[in-house]
């Protein structure tokens, strides 16, 4: 059977340097909103602005959604007493599906063993520790506030890289998707191909903070108009030995960034941890190889459904059913042959 | 609940309200009142979080629009017309074949056109050729369209050479022309087929619920349009004397389209079936409809008065572009609301876990 799904293993064998998949693990369990990461991001890379400043009115959410113009998006999400018990239950289901674990059982062992219990007495320095190591969990019963910085997930399968005509989108030494502006002819059929609505054409955006300024002399013209853009990890950070800005930003450390691997196993020894304390509405996203995206650059750990944070339940790259899709064109193309060749039967000029 | 000592100043409780499903993001005001920073506020009316982020999509549409549309119709009238013409070239009926060609590369050039001004950056058109990549159903049909322009070009540069009185500026070239005249038409027709039918796959291959979950007959759809377009439009230029032939695969495409149309659904979750039956889409879909039986059963019975014809062949034309408009919109409609992704993922989630499938999910517990 044929596959057309682009192999990142190979690609990243193939740039011929020693370098190793990179990625984020956004623990959402630990983010604060102060969107510090939307900011690094747009300084960094020159983002435009979106649009008008407008009040979304989605609790401290005016950005809105990822596209050309946001690669960092901070999500607001309020939630009351039945929501939480939903979501707690939700994630207590996954673990009753016994599901086969991903990660590092070692890490599932320590965190059993290890005493949860309440804080024993001891210098400040001690307790300013088990503070900081089990820290007081904001929430009350009725009312919590989940927030999340979402980003472009850099899938194993990507369905943006595998339908862009151009070969604009690319693999990168890092195994991230990075588009090549000088190339990209704005097409659009990334766009559809997503399976996460991450990366969009920049039809629009300003760097002007309001329309009268247009003609002012500061203005400038607004980058890569008219090309797919999308987060590209700081693909110009990483090859300096950096780490992405919003990772760097990020004060909380809800933003980790590393090599791909070692992001999955904190991320399954974080979860582990939060369900043995008891808060079973953590779970994984995109940490498994055998998902519909063969796994993400991104991982999380989100506290909800991912579709209360806008994320698909189940994404699936749509090339992996291409072999299908060109049979049916093959087949379609003959039958359409046949057809005209009937009509034309006995059909000689008197 | 308290958290502080203060807390005991606060005001009591008030209710929450009723709740709102679906309720659009963005309109409607803030409740007014708490603003004294006395305690935590919820700054949103109570919405249904448990199906979507404030409803707002999780793909996005393409940019694409009715010029995209106008190219999938032209492609598939461009690659009809290529089989019409090699048809009509080994019957003898000369009008059809000149005419077929003189379509073809008209609507090669037209629907190319379309295809160029809908890019971002339509000067970059050609870095779609600076690469052959199987995986991209986009890349594939540049290839197909550049091979069948190609073809298309030359058989239709003879017409008009016959038209003019084989006075163009051709030299030595024109006995080349001839001498490949035939298996160029051919190749165009080879061509045209894939032009026809690729263009399913091009929409299928996406994100978008509704194009997505067509991948099973969106190909077959398109070239019975395609075939009963091309037809039509060979019904409109060409005496009715020549165009039995032509008359023929209309009917056979529109009774095809009619078929496919309704299968189009079967296979699809009621989700994502919805935006091809309301709305603006599934009334273009339904006036396709309509256009393809009237048009179809002239072309069948009446194709024989020039008028009639004309009519046919006009409703047939109508009803592709309408197939490949509605198809199109209702894709770019079901990218709009969440439900359309978020209730078909559940399902398939849920029907693999109700099958013993639990290692393929993308949410894992550790």
């Amino acid at each position: 059977m044929f596959d057309f799904r682009e192999k990142p293993g190979q690609l990243i064998d193939a740039h011929g340097q020693d370098t190793e998949r990179k990625g984020f693990f956004t623990d959402t369990s630990i983010c604060i909103g102060c969107k510090a990461c939307e900011v690094a991001c747009k300084e960094w890379n020159e983002v435009p602005m979106d649009g008008n400043l407008e009040l979304l009115e989605s609790s401290y959410d005016n950005t809105g959604d990822l596209g050309a113009n946001t690669w960092r998006h901070v999500a607001f999400i309020e939630q009351d007493e039945q929501q939480i018990e939903k979501a707690r239950d939700s994630g207590q289901k996954l673990v009753s599906l016994g599901m086969p674990s991903i990660g590092a059982p070692e890490a599932r062992q320590k965190e059993s063993a290890k005493h949860i219990g309440m804080p024993e007495f001891g210098s400040p320095g001690t307790r300013i520790k088990e503070k900081v190591d089990n820290p007081p969990n904001p929430d009350t019963p009725e009312f919590r506030w989940l927030m999340s910085s979402d980003v472009c997930k850099h899938c194993t399968f990507a369905g943006c890289l595998d339908v862009c005509p151009t070969g604009a989108l690319y693999r990168t030494e890092y195994g991230t998707v990075v588009v090549q502006d000088d190339i990209c002819n704005g097409c659009g059929t990334c766009v559809a191909g997503c399976p996460f609505g991450v990366i969009e054409r920049r039809d629009t955006g300003t760097i002007h903070t309001k329309p009268d300024r247009v003609d002012s002399r500061y203005a400038m013209d607004v980058k890569n108009e008219g090309t797919a853009n999308k987060c590209t990890l700081c693909y110009d950070r990483l090859v300096d030995d950096q780490q992405p800005a919003c990772a760097q930003t990020c004060p909380t450390t809800s933003i980790k960034f590393g090599n791909q691997s070692e992001m999955v196993e904190s991320a399954v020894e974080r979860v582990t941890t939060m369900h043995a304390q008891g808060s079973t509405e953590a779970r994984l996203y995109g940490a498994n190889p055998n998902d519909g995206v063969g796994g993400i650059g991104s991982v999380f750990l989100l506290l909800d459904e991912p579709e209360v944070y806008g994320l698909p339940p189940d994404p699936q790259v749509p090339t992996k059913d291409l072999p299908h899709m060109y049979k049916k064109v093959g087949i379609a193309a003959a039958g359409m042959l046949a057809a005209a060749a009937t009509a034309f039967v006995g059909a000689r000029k008197k | 609940m308290t958290l502080s000592d203060f807390d005991s100043y606060r005001p009591a409780n008030e209710g929450r309200r009723k709740k709102k499903r679906n309720r659009p993001a963005g309109n409607g005001r803030r409740r007014g009142g708490g603003g004294d920073g006395a305690r935590e506020m919820s700054m949103v009316d109570d919405v249904e979080f448990s199906d979507s982020y404030y409803g707002r999509p999780i793909v996005k549409p393409p940019p694409w629009d009715d010029k995209i549309s106008a190219y999938l119709f032209l492609g598939g009238v461009a690659g009809g017309s290529a089989m019409l013409a090699v048809g009509a070239q080994a019957a003898g009926l000369e009008a059809l074949r000149r005419n077929s060609r003189l379509t073809a590369l008209g609507a090669t050039i037209g629907g190319t056109g379309f295809l160029i001004l809908d890019l971002g950056r339509p000067e970059r058109f050609l870095h779609m050729m600076r690469t052959f990549k199987p995986s991209s159903p986009m890349n594939m049909g540049t290839w197909i369209l550049g091979g069948f322009g190609t073809a298309a070009g030359v058989v239709a540069a003879i017409e008009v050479d016959r038209l003019t009185g084989e006075n163009l500026p051709l030299g030595p070239l024109r006995a080349l022309l001839h001498w490949i005249e035939k298996p160029t038409g051919a190749l165009a027709a080879l061509f045209g087929a894939p032009l026809a039918s690729y263009t399913g796959a091009l929409l299928a291959d996406t994100a978008v619920p509704t194009w997505n979950a067509a991948k099973d007959n969106l190909s077959y759809l398109f070239v019975s349009s395609a075939a009963m377009a091309s037809s039509g439009v060979a019904m409109m230029t060409t005496p009715a004397s020549q165009t039995r032939p032509a008359r023929a695969l209309a009917t056979l495409g529109a009774a095809a389209d009619l078929y496919f149309a309704e299968k189009l659904t079967e296979p699809m979750h009621p989700a994502e079936a919805e935006p091809l039956q309301t709305g603006r889409a599934g009334k273009k879909l339904r006036w396709a409809k309509g256009l393809t039986i009237a048009g179809g059963i002239g072309a069948a019975l009446l194709g024989g008065n020039r008028v009639a014809a004309i009519v046919s062949g006009a409703a047939l034309a109508t009803a592709s572009l309408l197939t490949r408009s509605g198809v199109l919109e209702a894709g770019i409609e079901s990218t709009k609301d969440p439900r359309h992704v978020v209730e078909p993922q559940k399902a398939r989630l849920e029907a693999r876990r109700a099958q013993g499938i639990v290692d393929d999910s993308i949410t894992t517990v550790g």
